[in-house]
């Protein structure tokens, strides 16, 4: 447990450093989108609304939180992934590393989830400060967070390993983050939807975020088993990678 | 002397189309090996699986007596790549490289800025530490990628192409590097397609050709396969023809029968001379 921790910092330090080159453009960039959101939906178009009992911006923080654990996590994982295997090949570098697999999917995931729960944490702040009686930072809600970063960012290395050029990426991004945003509960409540909806937009892991968030800041019954899928969706993404790179079919 | 690289076997394919067919190969301790080949003839293929990057259709390699597909980390300890494209991170300087390079390879922390410092010099890097990789030459990065594939005091060395796109002086400076290098010990694995880098360094060689290996040993075993002396002259349709004879008394009984208006030239053999005559094509050609 030691050796993986160890090695998994040694495959992070890269990525540290890069954070620490490019700290305020890694953060300016990484707030704007949800800012965006919050403005337009929570200022704009849900001023004076009420979503399930609660005013619509204390319903909307919890789920952009989840959001951006989506957007900030799987597009710092997958870009500078994506950047280092096809354009700088210095995935190819640690690969020749005597370093473990698993090491090597944690450290890579580090630099998007630590991006993630930054972005999270500064939009719970906002919204803390905007609906101090319907918010509570719990532990449940940062576990939530924490699982829900790790889980797009291991969707981002899954993406980079997959990618064939930048192109590709684009695609990714399009066909199966795009409708994530919108879509999994981040801007409404899943429950108003037909039955048929539900069952589909349970299968995309941003549901269970968006859920778990939001039942855990907001002091409603927390949904378990939501929490078990979204685990469920992160141990799965990390093995498809573990299985990406150990079958050398990167 | 033992075997560092032993290759039997060896087959990868990419659909139906072996890049590499049937490949044995041994590369002996300390020396320095040459594999020649023209472009796309499976040089970096070959050398990509050995390094563990990819993996391979069929066949064993064993690399310091362990198989890298069982021991794959084993292996890795010993070797160290330096591939064809500068494969460093663009966003990092020089020394981050470095320093990152030496924690992956689990240098312990003490020795981490002494071995960098050490290899910086050696490579004469030590004025380029904290600079981008991208603000750099291609000389330059090329010795910084150096630096980093010996960081963890690897028992050999590949290096792919490792003078594409360098000037003349960056070439040789990159030759006396390598031959210091294989001096202290090191096996050198180089491939390249620059016929007279193989010959000024490589005590043994290997040409490839669509992926089979047709020929391997010193450069004058390789040159005495096809004759010591070579006769160029021009024939009747005004192409330059090439004979080859063991001797070079041989080679003047010869020259004397052709018309004294051709213009003959007697040389010894070359690399180039028997790549030619082993492939039938030229080195440089696709």
């Amino acid at each position: 447990m030691f050796e993986l921790l160890r090695e998994t910092y040694y495959v992070a330090w890269g990525d540290i450093k890069f954070m620490r080159h490019n700290a305020l453009n890694i953060l300016i960039s990484s707030m704007m989108s949800p800012l965006l959101y919050l403005l337009a939906f929570g200022f704009g178009l849900g001023r004076g609304l009420e979503m399930d009992g609660v005013p619509y911006i204390a319903f909307i923080i919890p789920g952009i939180a989840a959001l951006t654990s989506l957007s900030a996590s799987f597009s710092s994982t997958s870009t500078r992934m994506n950047v280092q295997r096809l354009y700088y090949r210095s995935f190819d570098e640690m690969m020749m590393c005597p370093l473990g697999t698993a090491s090597v999917v944690l450290g890579k995931s580090m630099l998007g989830a630590t991006r993630g729960l930054m972005s999270s944490a500064i939009i719970f702040a906002i919204g803390f400060a905007l609906a101090p009686d319907h918010l509570h930072l719990t532990p449940l809600f940062v576990i939530c967070i924490v699982l829900s970063c790790f889980t797009f960012s291991f969707l981002g290395v899954t993406a980079a390993l997959l990618a064939k050029s930048h192109q590709s990426m684009a695609t990714f991004s399009s066909l199966v983050i795009l409708p994530m945003t919108f879509l999994c509960g981040t801007f409404f409540s899943v429950s108003s939807l037909p039955a048929v909806f539900q069952a589909a937009l349970f299968a995309l892991p941003l549901t269970h975020s968006s859920v778990t968030a939001r039942a855990s800041s907001l002091g409603w019954d927390f949904p378990w088993i939501s929490l078990a899928v979204l685990a469920c969706f992160c141990l799965a993404f990390f093995a498809i990678n573990v299985y990406l790179i150990k079958s050398k079919r990167v | 002397m033992s075997d560092i690289i032993v290759v039997e076997g060896l087959v990868k394919k990419y659909g139906d189309k072996a890049a590499v067919d049937r490949l044995d190969l041994r590369v002996t301790k300390g020396k320095m090996f040459g594999f020649l080949g023209p472009n796309g003839a499976g040089k970096t293929t070959t050398v990509r699986v050995i390094s563990t990057l990819t993996d391979f259709s069929e066949g064993k390699v064993w690399v310091g007596g362990y198989d890298i597909a069982k021991k794959p980390r084993e292996a890795k300890k010993l070797m160290g790549v330096i591939q064809q494209h500068i494969s460093l991170d663009k966003d990092l300087t020089v020394r981050e490289n470095m320093m990152h390079h030496a924690m992956m390879h689990k240098i312990p922390p003490g020795d981490r800025k002494k071995r960098i410092e050490e290899l910086s010099l050696y490579v004469g890097l030590d004025g380029y530490m904290d600079r981008m990789i991208d603000s750099l030459s291609g000389g330059w990065k090329k010795r910084a990628a150096i630096v980093c594939s010996l960081i963890h005091e690897p028992e050999i060395l590949f290096l792919d192409e490792p003078t594409v796109g360098l000037d003349i002086q960056a070439r040789r400076l990159l030759w006396d590097l390598i031959r210091k290098l294989n001096d202290g010990g090191t096996t050198i694995f180089l491939t390249s397609h620059y016929i007279e880098e193989i010959e000024a360094l490589c005590d043994n060689v290997g040409i490839i050709d669509n992926g089979r290996l047709i020929a391997m040993g010193t450069p004058s075993d390789l040159c005495n396969k096809i004759g010591s002396t070579a006769v160029e002259y021009h024939g009747k349709d005004g192409r330059t023809v090439y004979r080859y004879f063991p001797s070079r008394g041989e080679a003047n009984d010869f020259a004397a029968t052709l018309d004294e208006t051709n213009t003959v030239l007697i040389r010894n053999t070359s690399l180039e001379d028997c790549f030619v005559e082993l492939t039938g094509k030229k080195v440089e050609e696709k």
